[in-house]
This record gives structure tokens, C-alpha cells and sequence, in this order.
């Protein structure tokens, strides 16, 4: 894989492109453009291939957004827009997308784009992003059984991490392994709220608890609570994560701990799962005619 | 006989001292780091006030989230029967008591004994309480204390949509970045949560008087908004964050035998 | 399908329910809100599919406290949306 990166402080935007193909030799070109709360991604798929894609920061301008993304998942293949057959936009802001045929809701994306991802055999797909966080389930088509989104609070979600990130002054990306440095288990933080989760964490470091057990305690607190989640929703194996927070192996593999299963594991970019759904319904869409 | 209530919130230790039904004195401390302390501290405080010594205090209620710290206590009281109790023993024709402290808020139906009826609770959120204020005045970089007479300056009404103390803090920097003067944004965090906690206080059969208490009835922005949301008036009594309190205190006196 | 529109915050679980295999798409529900809760949407999950009814995006935040008067303590009721339902297609989670 090529990939070619900028730097940024809290995560890395980035494009990529299949090496070995070219869009010349495709029969129908799709795109889905998700733009989320906090990054958007385009993806550009060939006959239901993936060929190239960005993920990007969203800015303050919805379109512009869209428009940048998809410029560059453009730019190292010679094609132009025009010569993508169909665009859907998703995300939270999907009506926001000035070049896309269709908006489609996120849950239908992702359930399609996981079912891509990792195959029809995942039945629960959870999605945890930057201010929300999604569980799905599908069938082996990826068509949507059941879901639930959970976007008014920010326990749960990056955000709440984020808020913690900043008290204890650490990384967020290093927050997953250093919940694992520690000599054992703490029990959780007892309170959701993250404002209240906040305020509990700093009366436990008065008391002495080292930063690790603290961290440890909140990544068991967020896992919890996104499996309540799940469990209102019913379990069925196979089970996949995606969106940010599955890059948290703090937070991840104490999910796995509660459900008593392990997650799909995948080489491919979670985040571009709801952007890769809408590409592949734009296919559909073109197949039967509607497009 | 000479009784006491104390009421440990999430913020603030408030005790008052009561013989026959008048108060001797009252007293307030922040709960600091060790909540024990803070606990005798302002019962010490009180009992100097008054001039009384401890052993003439013949019974003590505690209520409040902290109420089991009390370690002198007699017995314990909900926090919801403590308020009703204090409120209609100042306005004996409460019928609807809202309370709003730091970390809950609450709505209680109430005969005019100070019996509930019927109450609702809004808890382990902080966008329902008082909390949610103390973060936005942080995220427009004011003292918490002026956000309330700021609020009354405002010239719009300016929506604020985010429902999560976390997200609105964000939305509260948007609004500020986009120019909305400090007034109007105030106006709008206590429209926000004038309207959730009047929208929680709808699902009891609103009788009127409605008598405000807790530490936001002393937040005179808050006090606006959630008369303008319910469309009615709200009579706060003095030290309203006293309240609960006194209804403690009037509690003991009555299990102690003496006046209820 | 069932769709839960709502949320899980410290304060507990609100969730309003649309088990859309069931609902039938005649819109009472949209009618007798008396708050605006919901609204009739395209249905994305099948492109086929009639209209089906929705929390609006506005109202997922905060329908505990939006329907917090269709939910009276001191009586047992059952709240207009789920009444009007012929399909028992609606449920709340709180
Ligand atoms: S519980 Fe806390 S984090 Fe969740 S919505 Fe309420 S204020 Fe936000
Ligand atoms: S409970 Fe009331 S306000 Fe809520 S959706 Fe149903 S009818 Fe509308």
C-alpha cells in the first residue's frame, strides 16, 4: 500500500490508491462520501473494487469538505469526477455532499460497508466515533435487521475519551496500552457522565492512584457502558468494530472481555466503512437502473 | 429541644440548628477534597454561631447525596422529602417544589405538610443540574456567578442544540468564535436548561405556587428562563440553598417530639 | 427492522422503538404527536419500501424530556404515538 500522509497533531489524514489498477479498465465507478462529525472520507470503487480513497479532518463547510476529500482520492488516479457513474453521500453530513446523486443514512452504509469488510458472516456491527456511537445488525447481505445510535452523550464516545485524554495529559492514541500497565484490573469509574466521570477521576488521583489505573478504570467504564449498548440490542456472532475508537485496544479488547467474544479483525481501514457502503449501493442503485 | 439538618450536597455542607421551630443559625461549607472535614466544619461553625455546645443538640437529620458521611447523625431523610419539608415550612402554599443543586434536579408535588405526593428526579447527568451552567460559564471563560445577571442583558434568544454538557461546551466556543455577544449565549444555556428541568417537572401535574429551591434559584438568569418556560411564576424563598436543610432540621424536631 | 431512535446518557435509557416489519406506514403516529417528535422519512434500509415513520434528527437528543409530558407519574397511561399504533409497532424503553 501506498499511503501518503500529513501531519497533524491528533491523527493523520491520508489518501490511497490500488497500485495495480486503473480506472480505465472498470465498467461501472461508484463513490460514497462520508462526512462525519470529525473526518470525512471519500472512496472511489471500480465494478465493487476498492480503488482509492481519503480520509480527512472535516473543516467548518460541510461541501468543502466533501469536495476536498474527494479531490484528493482523486488526484494520483487521472480520473475526473465526471467519470464516476454515481455518488452517495452519508454521515451526519450527507445532504451536504454538492456532487452526490443520493443520500443514504450512515446505518444502512455502515452494515453494507462492514459486510464488505469483513465479510457476510458479521451480524453486529458496532461503530464507535468521534460523537456518536452506532450498533448494527445485518444481515448476510449486509441489509439492516436492527439498530440503535447513540449521539446526545459523550460517554462512549471519542469525545468523552478526548475530555480524558486532556486531564490526565496523555496521548490518546497511547491510551489503549498504557490501560494495560497496570498490576490489576480497578474496578470501573461508577459515574457515565463524563463531566462527573471527570471529576471522579481527579478525586482518585488525590488519592493515589497512579494515571494507568485511572485511564484503566475509564476504558472499562466506556466498555461497559457500549455494551449495554449491544446487549439491548441482542448479540449475534460475528461481531465486527469499527470507527476510531476501534483502533482503542484499551477499550476494544475489554468490549471482547464482556461479550465473551473476539471481534473481527480486518487489514483493511475501518474508517472508511460507511464511505465504502455508499459506494457499493451506488453501484446498485446503477445496476437496476436507477442510477 | 434543640435539633439540627444537615444536608451534604455534591458542592456544599449546609447545616441548620432549630430549637421549637426558629432557627438558631445556619452555616455553609464547600466540600473540599476530604468531605468528613467539611462535614464538622460547618456543624462546628453553626453550633458557635449559635452559642450552643454539642451535646445540647438533641437530634440530627442528615440528607443529601453525602447524608451517610454524617457520622454524628441520628437517622437520615431523602433529599426529596428534605426539600419539600423546608419549602412549604417558607411558603406554606408550595404545592410544586423544584430543586435544582449542582449534580440533580428535582420536581416534587407536595401537600401543604410538605408531604409528597408524586416527584420526578434528573440525576447522574449534568446537563439536568446545576453542573452544566458551572461548564459553560468555565467555557466562556466567566466567573459562575456572573453568568446569571449576564443572562438578563441578553437582546435574543439564540438556540443551542447540543443536549450533552460536553458537546455544548464545544457549541458554546462555536457560538463564541461566530461573534454571539456573551449575553445572548448566556440566555441561551439557562433557556437550555430551564427547559429540560420544566419539561421534567411536566410530568407531575404542575399545581401552583411553584416554589424554586437549591443553589441555582440564587442564579437570577436561570431563575428568568425557567419562569419563561413554564409560563408561570416561580417564588424563590430566601437562602434557597438552605432549604433542604431546614426541612431536615423540621424533620428532627418532629421525631424528636417537638414541633413539626 | 427495528429502529432505535434515542440515546443512553447518565440518566438512564431512552429509546423510542420502530419495528418497522410491523409498521404498516399509515402515519397516525406522526399525526398525534402533540410535540413533533416524529416525522415520515424515506426509508434508506430498502429502497423499494413505502415511507416510514422516524424521530426527527432534532428530537433523538432529548426525547426524554420532550416526551416527558405524554408520560405522567401519578397515572398509568399509555403515551398518544403508541395508542394510535394499530400495529403495536412503537414501544419506549422507559
Ligand atoms: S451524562 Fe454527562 S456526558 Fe452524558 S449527556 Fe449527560 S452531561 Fe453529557
Ligand atoms: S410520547 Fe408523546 S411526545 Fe413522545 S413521541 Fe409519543 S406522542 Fe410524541
Amino acid at each position: 500500500m501506498e499511503k501518503k500522509e500529513s501531519e497533524y497533531w491528533r491523527w493523520k489524514e491520508y489518501a490511497w490508491k490500488a497500485p495495480e489498477l486503473n480506472w480505465e479498465d472498470f465498467e461501472i465507478i461508484t463513490a460514497g462520501v462520508d462526512i462525519g462529525s470529525v473526518s470525512s472520507q471519500a472512496v472511489i470503487m471500480g465494478d465493487g473494487e476498492l480503488y482509492a480513497y481519503a480520509n480527512m479532518r472535516t473543516g467548518s463547510d460541510s461541501p468543502e469538505s466533501a469536495r476536498n476529500a474527494m479531490d484528493w482520492a482523486l488526484k494520483d488516479t487521472g480520473m475526473s469526477l465526471d467519470k464516476i457513474r454515481y455518488v452517495v453521500g452519508t454521515g451526519y453530513g450527507r445532504v451536504n455532499v454538492p456532487f452526490a446523486n443520493k443520500a443514504i443514512t450512515e446505518i444502512a452504509c455502515h452494515a453494507r460497508g462492514a459486510n464488505w469488510m469483513y465479510g457476510p458472516s458479521v451480524r453486529t456491527v458496532l461503530d464507535m466515533g468521534g460523537q456518536d456511537c452506532k450498533a448494527i445488525r445485518c444481515d448476510e447481505r449486509g441489509k439492516v435487521t436492527a439498530f440503535l445510535m447513540n449521539d446526545k452523550c459523550a460517554a462512549g464516545t471519542g469525545r468523552g475519551m478526548e475530555v480524558f485524554a486532556d486531564l490526565l495529559g496523555v496521548h490518546i492514541q497511547d491510551i489503549g496500552e498504557l490501560s494495560f500497565d497496570i498490576d490489576e484490573e480497578p474496578p470501573e469509574v461508577s459515574s457515565t457522565c463524563v463531566v462527573f466521570a471527570k471529576a471522579e477521576a481527579s478525586q482518585l488521583l488525590r488519592e493515589g492512584w497512579p494515571k494507568n489505573k485511572v485511564i484503566a478504570a475509564y476504558c472499562a467504564a466506556m466498555a461497559h457502558r457500549v455494551f449495554t449498548l449491544i446487549e439491548r440490542l441482542g448479540m449475534e456472532k460475528e461481531f465486527a468494530i469499527t470507527g476510531g475508537i476501534a483502533k482503542n485496544v484499551g477499550v476494544v479488547k475489554r468490549i471482547e472481555r464482556e461479550l465473551k467474544i473476539e471481534a473481527l479483525k480486518t487489514e483493511k481501514d475501518t474508517q472508511i466503512a460507511g464511505a465504502v457502503g455508499g459506494a457499493l449501493f451506488g453501484k446498485t442503485l446503477v445496476e437496476k437502473g436507477k442510477g | 429541644m434543640k435539633v439540627a439538618g444537615v444536608d451534604v450536597g455534591a458542592k456544599f455542607v449546609k447545616v441548620i440548628l432549630m430549637d421549637d421551630g426558629n432557627v438558631l443559625a445556619k452555616s455553609s461549607k464547600l466540600v473540599g477534597f476530604e468531605q468528613k472535614k467539611s462535614i464538622d466544619d460547618a456543624f462546628q461553625e453553626a453550633l458557635g454561631k449559635a452559642g450552643v455546645k454539642e451535646e445540647d443538640i438533641g437530634y440530627i437529620t442528615a440528607t443529601g447525596s453525602g447524608r451517610t458521611a454524617v457520622h454524628f447523625k441520628t437517622d437520615e431523610l431523602t433529599e426529596v422529602t428534605a426539600a419539600s419539608k423546608g419549602a412549604t415550612m417558607l411558603v406554606p402554599s408550595a404545592r410544586t417544589v423544584i430543586d435544582v443543586g449542582a449534580e440533580e434536579g428535582r420536581a416534587m408535588h407536595t401537600d401543604a405538610d410538605g408531604k409528597v405526593l408524586d416527584f420526578v428526579i434528573n440525576e447522574r447527568c449534568a446537563a439536568g443540574a446545576g453542573s452544566f451552567t458551572e461548564a459553560m460559564a468555565r467555557a466562556l471563560e466567566i466567573e459562575v456567578e456572573e453568568i446569571g445577571p449576564l443572562s438578563l442583558k441578553s437582546t435574543e434568544a439564540v438556540p443551542m442544540n447540543a443536549q450533552c454538557a460536553v458537546f455544548a461546551e464545544s457549541e458554546v466556543v462555536t457560538l463564541v468564535h461566530q461573534k454571539t455577544s456573551k449575553e445572548n449565549i448566556a440566555r441561551a444555556i439557562h433557556d437550555a436548561i430551564a427547559s429540560r428541568i420544566s419539561s421534567m417537572a411536566r410530568r407531575l401535574s404542575i399545581e401552583q405556587d411553584i416554589v424554586l429551591v437549591g443553589g441555582m434559584a440564587n442564579n437570577v438568569g436561570f431563575v428568568e428562563s425557567l419562569k419563561r418556560e413554564l409560563n408561570m411564576d416561580v417564588t424563590i424563598p430566601e437562602d434557597p440553598e438552605y432549604v433542604a436543610a431546614l426541612g431536615a432540621a423540621r424533620v428532627a424536631s418532629a421525631r424528636a417530639g417537638g414541633v413539626s | 427492522m427495528k429502529a432505535n431512535y434515542g440515546y443512553k446518557d447518565g440518566s438512564g435509557e431512552y429509546f423510542i422503538t420502530i419495528d418497522t416489519d410491523k409498521c404498516n406506514c399509515c402515519e397516525e403516529c406522526v399525526k398525534v404527536c402533540p410535540a413533533g417528535v416524529l416525522e415520515m422519512v424515506a426509508n434508506d434500509f430498502d429502497i423499494e419500501a413505502d415511507d416510514m415513520p422516524a424521530v426527527t434528527e432534532k428530537e433523538r437528543w432529548k426525547i426524554k424530556y420532550t416526551c416527558a409530558p405524554c408520560k405522567p407519574v401519578d397515572k398509568e397511561s399509555t403515551p398518544p404515538c403508541m395508542e394510535a399504533c394499530k400495529e403495536d409497532a412503537i414501544e419506549h424503553s422507559w
